[in-house]
């Protein structure tokens, strides 16, 4: 569904990303692990269209996606949760939501499948988006993302700054995206947790793939190998 | 391995020998040269005055004011009070000027700094216009019409002449090697920390809001002894030609399409500026369409202007202010202090 | 006592007028953070194409706002694609320059195509009809007819940006350009027609004006300055506070300008300045 080509990525002179290649298919779960610095953030940004990336260094559904704007790559169902929630202080919840669905794809999310995901967004859909507590942050940002009908999903570090027992409410919704068609690409800084969530994981350090594989079959040392580039 | 901070370039010290030399042979025009030259240069003098003012306000502190000529104007009446009504000898108010328009820059910047970027900057345009209508609204001071500098008529008109014209060399110099050694100090480092971020600035013990009034009062005293020295050339004043903001949109040309957030930019800003005035005369109106959109191009294109250009080219810098790090074996230029310039 | 009911009341209906300049600029600051330098100018712009049109047409002044309406929309889109949205992002410098330059351009380029002589718009007849409030109040239609337009704008607006998608879409585009991306807002479109929104309600305050006074190509700084300070006055973040400022400033230049004529701007200048040093946040500031 999604594949990237020999993808690299710079920030003026400073080259971020060395030629990522990775294959996400329809349906799967894909973690993406790596230390900070190691590109992840960056990878979003030029799968996402916020960075510019080569033409067909980004494929997505066959078609090369790469150096579009941003607005145009969710147009064609790319959604991201951002990292830091960053919902809109000026809007309501519901407001911030209902924003999610500007672009007007067609699809089964609308407010009322969001607020049956997630109950306690319908109570404080009033509410300016600033007050609410982290988790319910990174609910509504989620939420928000849905209610642009993706056929993936990127969520970028949503365990950050997080209680545990949060982060857990955040992760038993997952499986009702996935169930519902969406595919999912996790970047995640708890490595054991991405690892228990995904299908198969990449991980990137200093701007490459050091490692890919299935999530189940990779054993601890492979991974602390990859990640810390020892 | 040994390290040496450097601060002068080859450039540098041609230039600094090719200044002073110029500065001579300009000293002793008044022997040689005819009025209309001095009065030119003169103007060109003010001019440049104003545009290093400006410059180390926006271009190195990052305040934008399209109202300096408040301070111009003010510079201008203070003169033609000192000298018309307290009897003061009229060349010795040019820099007394300076120093009542400094004081008055502080009740203005109490108010004007309550605002901040677009808001601030047509803000000290709205503080002019005040000064402009309290002043066209007092009768004694020549009201609308405006009056005539009386104190020079003592002084024979090669005395007269002569003199503004010294006067004037030496604030444009002044104005330069003013702006030069500030950068060159830390209260200079300071400056371009701000500008560069003001949020590390602020945590390295930099009093941004000390820092900001203190650029802003200078700026002001130096665009009082401009205006003071502009309008003793001209021997006439009124609040329009004293408040119109049409010196800031000159201002703004020089300094923007000369290059800045540097000091030679204004330089080669007023050059240029007073040869399209001169190639441009008959055209009227036309002319200034043209400089509002060069300026408009070059702010869009070159936002580091004409010397900007030449100096990220060509690593030419006539006043350094940055320091270089020279290693004994290999040379290895790092330029820590003001070496990057952002519009 | 007697006369101060009036001048206060006049004070008021020029107040709606201020208020129609001050709109644009407080929408395009909410939306972008831009100050445009220009804006007095381009009332002034405004002005003259409407008297173009009038000469063209026929048509009525009012009527042919018909024409300057979209002509304006359009304008404010091309230059905000074409050259504003350039400068957007980040540093200061570049808006206020280039509209700085803008503001030149446009001065200078009406006295070349139009010369200085001052200009009037007419409305045959509206413009001098009145009617007797009590003893000594005695109100102008178009006056009033200015200050209506000016609350049912700002009515509107204030809807446009609590109720409709675009209105959303331009809230969150003030708060965070690049995410408002992620949700296929497309941010150099929506800055686009903002400022056409801005344009066309800028036409609308021009033949307003035009009709109110003979105007010039230099005027564009006073237009500016006025807007500006109805815009502090009255408060950032709030196009009702726009509206209070534009009438508590166009009170304070009517009491000045019955005290003695010359002080009647003046006293506006001093108005704005008491609430700057006195109340900074403006008079009815929306806390967010």
């Amino acid at each position: 569904m999604l594949s990237t080509h020999h993808l690299t990525a710079f920030y003026g002179d400073f080259q971020a990303l060395f030629g990522i290649d990775l294959e996400i298919s329809a349906g799967e779960v894909v973690a993406i692990i790596g230390a900070n610095g190691a590109g992840k953030s960056t990878l979003l940004k030029a799968v996402t269209g916020l960075v510019p990336a080569r033409r067909d260094a980004v494929r997505f559904e066959g078609q090369p996606i790469g150096g579009r704007g941003a607005h145009e790559i969710l147009g064609l169902g790319i959604a991201m949760v951002p990292e830091g929630r960053r919902l809109f202080p000026s809007l309501s919840v519901e407001e911030n939501l209902m924003l999610g669905s500007y672009r007007g794809r067609p699809g089964a999310w609308n407010l009322q499948r969001v607020y049956q995901l997630f109950p306690m967004l319908r109570e404080k859909r009033l509410a300016p988006s600033t007050s609410l507590s982290g988790g319910q942050q990174q609910m509504a940002s989620i939420a928000r993302a849905l209610m642009s009908n993706p056929k993936l999903l990127i969520c970028d570090e949503m365990s950050l700054g997080l209680a545990p027992i949060v982060i857990k409410d955040i992760y038993d919704a997952l499986p009702t995206i996935v169930a519902q068609g969406i595919t999912l690409v996790i970047v995640e800084q708890d490595v054991g947790l991405a690892m228990r969530v995904s299908n198969r994981l990449y991980c990137l350090q200093e701007g490459r793939v050091s490692l890919s594989g299935k999530s189940q079959e990779l054993t601890r040392e492979q991974v602390s190998q990859a990640y810390f580039g020892i | 391995m040994l390290f040496t901070v450097e601060r002068a370039t080859r450039a540098s010290r041609i230039g600094a020998v090719a200044a002073t030399a110029s500065v001579v042979v300009l000293a002793s025009l008044p022997w040689w040269g005819d009025s209309s030259w001095m009065r030119a240069i003169v103007e060109f003098a003010c001019l440049l005055a104003l545009a290093q003012m400006w410059n180390l306000l926006a271009g190195y502190g990052g305040v934008v004011s399209i109202g300096q000529q408040a301070f111009l104007g003010l510079g201008g009446y203070a003169l033609f009070v000192l000298a018309d009504h307290a009897h003061i000898n009229p060349f010795v108010c040019v820099p007394l000027a300076g120093l009542i328009v400094a004081a008055a820059a502080f009740p203005t910047a109490w108010a004007v700094f309550r605002l901040r970027g677009g808001y601030f900057a047509v803000g000290t345009w709205a503080v002019a216009e005040v000064y402009r209508l309290l002043i066209a609204n007092a009768s004694f001071l020549g009201g609308g019409s405006g009056k005539s500098l009386a104190a020079v008529r003592e002084f024979s008109k090669a005395v007269r002449e002569s003199t503004t014209y010294w006067l004037a060399l030496a604030v444009a110099v002044a104005s330069v090697l003013l702006v030069y050694l500030l950068l060159r100090s830390r209260h200079g480092l300071a400056l371009t920390s701000i500008r560069d971020s003001e949020r590390a600035a602020a945590s390295q013990g930099i009093d941004i809001g000390a820092t900001k009034l203190w650029v802003y009062i200078a700026s002001a005293a130096g665009c009082g002894l401009a205006g003071a020295l502009y309008f003793l050339n001209t021997v006439r004043i009124s609040p329009d030609a004293a408040f119109n903001v049409g010196w800031t949109a000159n201002i703004i040309f020089i300094v923007v399409i000369g290059g800045i957030g540097t000091i030679e930019g204004p330089i080669i800003g007023t050059l240029l500026f007073f040869l399209l005035r001169g190639a441009l005369a008959d055209y009227g109106a036309t002319y200034l369409i043209v400089l509002g959109a060069v300026a408009v191009a070059v702010m869009v294109k070159f936002p580091r202007g004409l010397w900007g250009f030449v100096q990220e080219r060509f690593d030419l810098r006539f006043f350094p202010v940055q320091r270089r790090i020279r290693v004994e074996a290999a040379e290895a230029t790092a330029s820590p202090g003001a070496a990057n310039l952002r519009p | 006592m007697t006369g101060w009911a009036d001048t206060v009341i006049q004070g008021v209906l020029l107040g709606g007028l201020y208020a129609l300049f001050a709109m644009g600029l407080s929408l395009i600051f909410g939306v972008m953070r831009l100050v445009n330098i220009a804006h007095g100018d381009l009332i002034v712009l405004a002005a003259y194409l409407a008297l173009v049109v009038v000469d063209a047409t026929g048509l009525g002044a009012l009527p042919a706002l018909a024409v300057c309406v979209p002509l304006m929309f359009l304008f404010g889109y091309a230059l905000q694609r074409g050259l504003l949205n350039f400068t957007i992002g980040g540093d200061i410098l570049p808006p206020l320059l280039v509209t700085f330059g803008l503001s030149i351009i446009i001065q200078n380029g009406l006295l070349e195509l139009f010369s200085a002589d001052p200009r009037a718009l007419r409305l045959g007849g509206l413009e001098t009809q009145s009617f007797r409030l009590g003893a000594d109040i005695v109100v102008g239609r178009f006056p009033l007819l200015v200050l209506g337009v000016a609350i049912a704008l700002t009515v509107g607006i204030e809807l446009f940006f609590a109720k409709t998608a675009l209105g959303r879409a331009f809230r969150a585009t003030s708060d965070d350009p690049e995410a408002v991306r992620l949700m296929g807002v497309n941010d150099r479109h929506v800055y686009a027609l903002a400022m056409g929104i801005a344009l066309a309600i800028v036409s609308v305050a021009a033949v307003f004006y035009g009709v109110r006074t003979t105007f010039g190509p230099s005027d564009g700084p006073d237009r500016l300055l006025f807007a500006f300070e109805s815009v502090i006055i009255g408060g950032l973040g709030s196009f009702w506070g726009t509206l209070a400022g534009g009438i508590v400033l166009g009170i304070a230049q009517a009491v000045g300008f019955r005290l003695d004529p010359g002080w009647g701007v003046l006293t506006g200048h001093l108005a704005f300045l008491a609430v700057l040093l006195f109340k900074p946040s403006g008079l009815f500031p929306r806390t967010r």
